[in-house]
Order: C-alpha cells, then structure tokens, then sequence
C-alpha cells in the first residue's frame, strides 16, 4: 500500500474543531517543559491547574467570572477579523470602557438602578466603540495599519488609567493612597447570581452578546458585508459594498464589545477603578476568539476555556511557584498550532 | 548649549533599540514578509542579553546570546509564513505572546522573585579618541556606547547591500514579485528565510540594547511598545534605512525630550508624559500612511505554480 497526501476538498467542522483541541493539547504538552524547567512535575501542575479551575462550585464560579470579559472581548475581535480588520486594541477599548462605567456609577449615583445601569451599559460601549472607532476611521480614511495604531492607544488608555486613579479619580478617603477611585454607587452594581460566589450579571450580558453577534454576523446585510469584505475586499468594492462603512462598522462594534467587558469588571466585580483592572483580557480575548475559529458559539467554549487557564495558573502559581506569565506563552503557542492545525486539515492521508 | 547637547545625545542613545529593530524589520520586509511579532522577538533578545550578561559575566556573550535567541524566534517565523504560508498577521501576533509570555517565564523562573532586581554593569560609554573632542558633534555623537556606534555603521551598510549588491536585488526581486524572480533563478524561499532570520537577529540585538546598555536590567514586557513603533517607523521610512534612521531619532528625541521633562518636574503628570511617543506614533502613521507603499508582494505567501 502506498500512502500520499493529498489536498481535501472542503475540511468538515469536524476536523476544524479536532484540530483546535489538538492545537490546545501540543501547547499544553510544550507548556509542561516550560513548567519542568521551573522545577515542577508537569502532571502535579496541571492537577493544580485542573482543581483550580473546576475544583469547587467557588472555583468554577471564579472560572465563568474570568470567561465573562474575554467572551465579550472575544466577540468583539470576531467582528472585527471577521472583516480583516486586525485589531489588538480590546485591552484599551476594555480599559475607556471601565474607565466610562467608573465615571457614570460615582457621578449618577442618584439615579435608580433600572435608569442607571442602562446607561453605564450603554456609555461603556459607546467610549469602547469610540476607541475602537478611531482606529477603523484611521485605516478606512488614510489606510493606516490597525495592528500599530490599536497597540499604540492600548498603551495611551492604560496610561490614562493610571493617571485617573492617581488623579482626577483618585478616592481622597484612602490615606497613604493607593491608586484607585471610590466604590460606585450601589445602584451601578450588577447583581451577583449566585450567592457566595462573585459570578454576577455581566455573564447574561455577555451570553446576549452572543446571540446578538451570531445574528449580526449571519443574519444581517450589514454583517454580510462585513464578512464579504472580509473575504475579498475588491470583490466586495466591485459588488457596490461600502468598504469604508464595513470597517468602521467592524472595528465600532469590535471596541463597543470590549467597552462592555469593561463595564462589566467595574460593576459586576470590583465595583471601583483599579490600575490592574485588566490583567491582560485584551489579548487573551484574541486567542479566544481565534481558537474559537471566529465563530461565536466556538468563542464561548474558547473563553471557557481561557477562564479556566487564568484562574487554574493563578492556582498553580499560588500552590507550587510556576509563574503566571505561563499562560501568557501557552496563548502564543495556541495561536501558532492552531495557524498549523489549519494548514494540516486541508491534506489527508490516503492509502491506495 | 549644555542642555543641547546632552538631549540630542540622549536622542541617539534612546534610539538606537528602535533602530535596529526597524531595520531589522525592513529587510524582513523587502523579502515579502511582514513580522509583526517584533516585540516579542525584541523581548527574547532582552531578556537573553541580560541573563548571558549577568551568568557569563561577559557583555558580549549577553549579545551574542540575544542574538541567537532572536535568530531561533525569526526562524519559527520564517517556518510559519514561508514553509506553512499561513497568515502572517496572526502568526506575528503569536510570536509576539510567546516572546512576551516566555521572556517573563524565562525571567522568574532563572531570577526568582526578589525584593531589588538583579542588575549588571552593562555597557560604559566609550569615546572615540579625537572624535569625541569636537566641539558640540563629539558629545553627540562620539560619547556614546559601542552598540550606538554599531547601529550607526549599520545603517549605511545595509543601504549599500539592499541598494547595491546582487543579494539587494534578489531580496527586492522577491518582495516585489516572487514569480518573476523565481522564473529567474532566485530561491524565493531561501531568500525569506535569510532575510527573516537576519532581520531576527537585528530585532535581538535591538532588545539586548534597551537590557544590557540601558537600562542594565531585565523587567516583565520592558519595551512597552517599542517593537510596533519600530514597524510604525518602518513605514514612515519608506523601506529606506536612512530615513528609517531619521524616523527612529524622532522617537529617540521624544523619549529623551519626555525624561527630560520629568526630571525638571514639569507641571505635566507624568503618565500623561508617558503617552506622548505613542500618540506621536499614531500621528506619524497618519501623516505618512497613504502615500507608503511597501514591497508589493508584502504579506503575500508565496507557492510555485499557483496563479
């Protein structure tokens, strides 16, 4: 029997999804080296790792709170790749969006909640779409490249953070000061789900934006072209479909998305404006959406997965030493194996 | 006067990590490929620089090592955008996290947690005898470290081998039109895999610069940024390397003239201060991006016989 490879017709969904678990388990087996190299059994770390994450109904609870801003953010980065429009700027479009939700829950405090929590909802994502939007406008009016300039103001936003709590935001009871704002008024707090646990209502809201983005993207004219542009820009201008519009649209939508995940971190968690009010959801929120194959119901299980990860390493940073930066490699190396996952479901295998 | 003189050479100084990585970035470029993983690359190089550095007691070892170290993390590039043709915006995007994830790893696992950060000696200034004397110009540009003086030499260098040599032509042949370049004789992939891996090791050594002569230590994501500028300025420069090196003084003028403005204690806060290269970045790229036209196969994979 000889055997030779050829190139498939069409890869099945099947294969697609065998693939991105396979990408998972190849950067989990490197991340074990890594982990050897720290000085630990990589099946002692990854028990931690496991408990951690799913051990108890707190632990899981914490893993779904984690998976709440990086399915927001996940879903956003869809939209927007979905077009071909790169963006890495959720850390930032997340930081105006908490930063927008902070401002609303000290200044409107007065408001009931039903008026209130709207509007936080609703700000948040405009200062996220904004944010988001300037970049779109930047490459749609002046092709200037979205990667850069979306990087540049996630570095401007986090510097505004910093100079918010420190400044303007600062709250004057805390002597000594650390940097961080007052607690927000309780009518901008989301409610919690689940009692004893900080799982809150940003999860619903972020299950919406599952829904709403599935039917945006396959259900809507406007997600058509978004996706037709995203295919093939120039058949797309030469069928009439506003490009411009299409990636304005994407990278608005992309940054509003974003900006809700930041609402949700100040209202459903810490209830107040933090330096460290990301720790990263910004970027893991692009593999999640990546290893989700840019398809909102596969960037559910991907952010699952990642709340997982982050809660589990914090774990296993806690109880044997490994650093938590490790999560931050398996994410690259998840990013690359899927890219080598894609290319190897299009060959198969074939004995004549 | 005196002012003068120590921010302009502050600018040089403060440049020279932008400069290699951009024109790391530029070969890279030409080839048809575009890297966007550059800051992580540039922090592999930082943190294998500092720990050569700081085990081998030797400076140039620390190079040697962060060199290889970007050498090794440009080839995994080049395996992914010239052997497996994947996207090379995503596949830059995971060598950027990697880079990033495992400089950090890398840096608590060798280093521990420890209450002052390890430093090392790093790299002196080292005037050139006479040079140095002249008026106003020797201060600039002659009392510097030997890595500033090296990205000085660099630049003309790589202009006489893009503009001027056998190789500079293949590597534009293959940036601008693979095809044809294949029909006559040039190994395009060959070619990409050189140019990304050369590029990898300027990207290194632009990292070891900012750990072993700037800042003679290693910290969790230490280039805030600076590996995108170097791309940022890759464009503004037109794939030219002397105006690469002309965009890459700028933001080595915005970072001395923003150090400067701290130490003087302007009434500014400082984070505000600390925005102020990356809006610069922005601004640049606005000015510039419609008119620069890269290689014209940029970004594109290459597969024989495919129209």
């Amino acid at each position: 029997m000889r055997l030779r490879i050829e190139e498939r017709p069409v890869p099945s969904p099947l294969t697609r999804v065998l693939a991105s678990i396979v990408a998972v388990f190849m950067a989990l087996a490197l991340g074990s080296i890594l982990i050897v190299m720290a000085g630990a059994n990589p099946l002692v770390a990854y028990r931690a790792l496991f408990y951690g994450a799913f051990g108890s109904v707190h632990n899981l609870a914490e893993t779904v709170v984690k998976a709440v801003p990086l399915l927001l953010v996940g879903l956003g980065i869809t939209i927007a790749y979905r077009c071909k429009v790169w963006n890495i700027g959720g850390e930032g479009q997340l930081i105006v969006g908490a930063i927008a939700a902070t401002w609303l829950g000290l200044a409107l405090g007065w408001m009931p909640a039903t008026l209130l929590l709207p509007l936080i909802v609703v700000s948040s994502f405009l200062a996220g779409a904004l944010w988001g939007g300037a970049a779109g406008a930047l490459k749609a009016k002046l092709e200037v490249n979205e990667v850069i300039v979306t990087i540049m103001m996630n570095y401007i936003a986090i510097y505004w953070l910093n100079y918010m709590v420190r400044g303007p935001m600062k709250d004057p009871t805390i002597a000594g000061g650390f940097p961080m704002s007052p607690l927000i008024s309780p009518a901008a707090e989301f409610p919690r789900l689940i009692r004893g646990t900080r799982l809150h209502a940003g999860l619903l809201l972020a299950l919406l934006g599952v829904v709403l983005t599935y039917v945006f993207l396959f259900k809507t004219s406007w997600g058509y072209r978004v996706r037709a542009v995203g295919a093939n820009p120039e058949a797309a201008r030469y069928g009439g479909i506003n490009v411009l519009g299409s990636v304005l649209l994407a990278m608005s939508l992309s940054g509003g998305l974003a900006g809700l995940a930041g609402a949700g971190e100040i209202c459903g968690l810490h209830h107040r404006l933090l330096d460290g009010i990301s720790t990263g959801y910004g970027y893991t929120g692009i593999v999640v959406a990546l290893l989700g194959k840019l398809h909102p119901f596969g960037v559910i299980l991907a952010a699952f997965f990642f709340g997982a990860m982050v809660v589990g390493m914090e774990a296993m940073q806690r109880t044997i030493g490994t650093p938590f930066a490790l999560v931050i490699a398996i994410e690259g190396l998840v990013v690359l194996f899927s890219l080598v996952g894609d290319v190897l479901v299009k060959y198969r295998i074939r004995g004549d | 006067m005196a002012f003068l003189v120590s921010l302009l050479a502050a600018t040089i100084r403060l440049a020279t990590p932008i400069v290699f990585a951009a024109l790391g970035e530029i070969i890279t470029e030409l080839a048809g490929i575009l890297n966007l993983g550059v800051e992580g690359i540039m922090l592999m190089g930082a943190f294998a620089g500092f720990w050569g550095a700081y085990q081998t007691g030797s400076l140039w070892l620390g190079v040697l090592l962060g060199i290889l170290v970007g050498a090794l993390m440009a080839l995994l590039m080049a395996f992914m955008s010239v052997t497996l043709r994947v996207d090379q915006v995503i596949s830059g995007m995971g060598i950027y996290f990697l880079g990033l994830g495992l400089s950090s790893f890398l840096y608590r696992v060798t280093f521990g947690v420890r209450t002052v950060p390890p430093t090392i000696e790093g790299f002196k200034e080292a005037p050139i005898p006479l040079l140095s004397r002249i008026p106003f110009l020797g201060p600039i540009l002659f009392q510097q470290n030997i890595l500033v003086y090296l990205a000085i030499l660099l630049t003309p260098l790589l202009v006489l081998v893009i503009h001027r040599t056998t190789l500079g032509l293949m590597i534009r042949a293959t940036g601008e039109n693979p095809r044809a370049a294949d029909t006559l004789g040039v190994n395009v992939s060959l070619i990409r895999y050189l140019c990304v891996v050369l590029g990898g090791i300027l990207v290194g050594l632009g990292g070891v610069v900012l750990s072993t002569a700037h800042l003679k230590m290693f910290w969790e994501n230490m280039t805030v940024g600076r590996g995108f500028i170097a791309v940022a300025i890759v464009y503004f420069g037109k794939w030219h390397p002397y105006r690469t090196f002309a965009g890459a003084l700028l933001f080595g003028g915005a970072y001395a003239l923003q150090l400067w403005l701290q130490a003087l204690g302007a009434p500014v806060p400082h984070q505000l201060l600390l925005m102020f290269p990356y809006i610069l970045t922005i601004a640049v790229l606005a000015m510039v991006a419609r008119g620069a036209k890269g290689p014209a196969a940029l970004g594109v994979p290459y597969k024989r016989g495919e129209a």
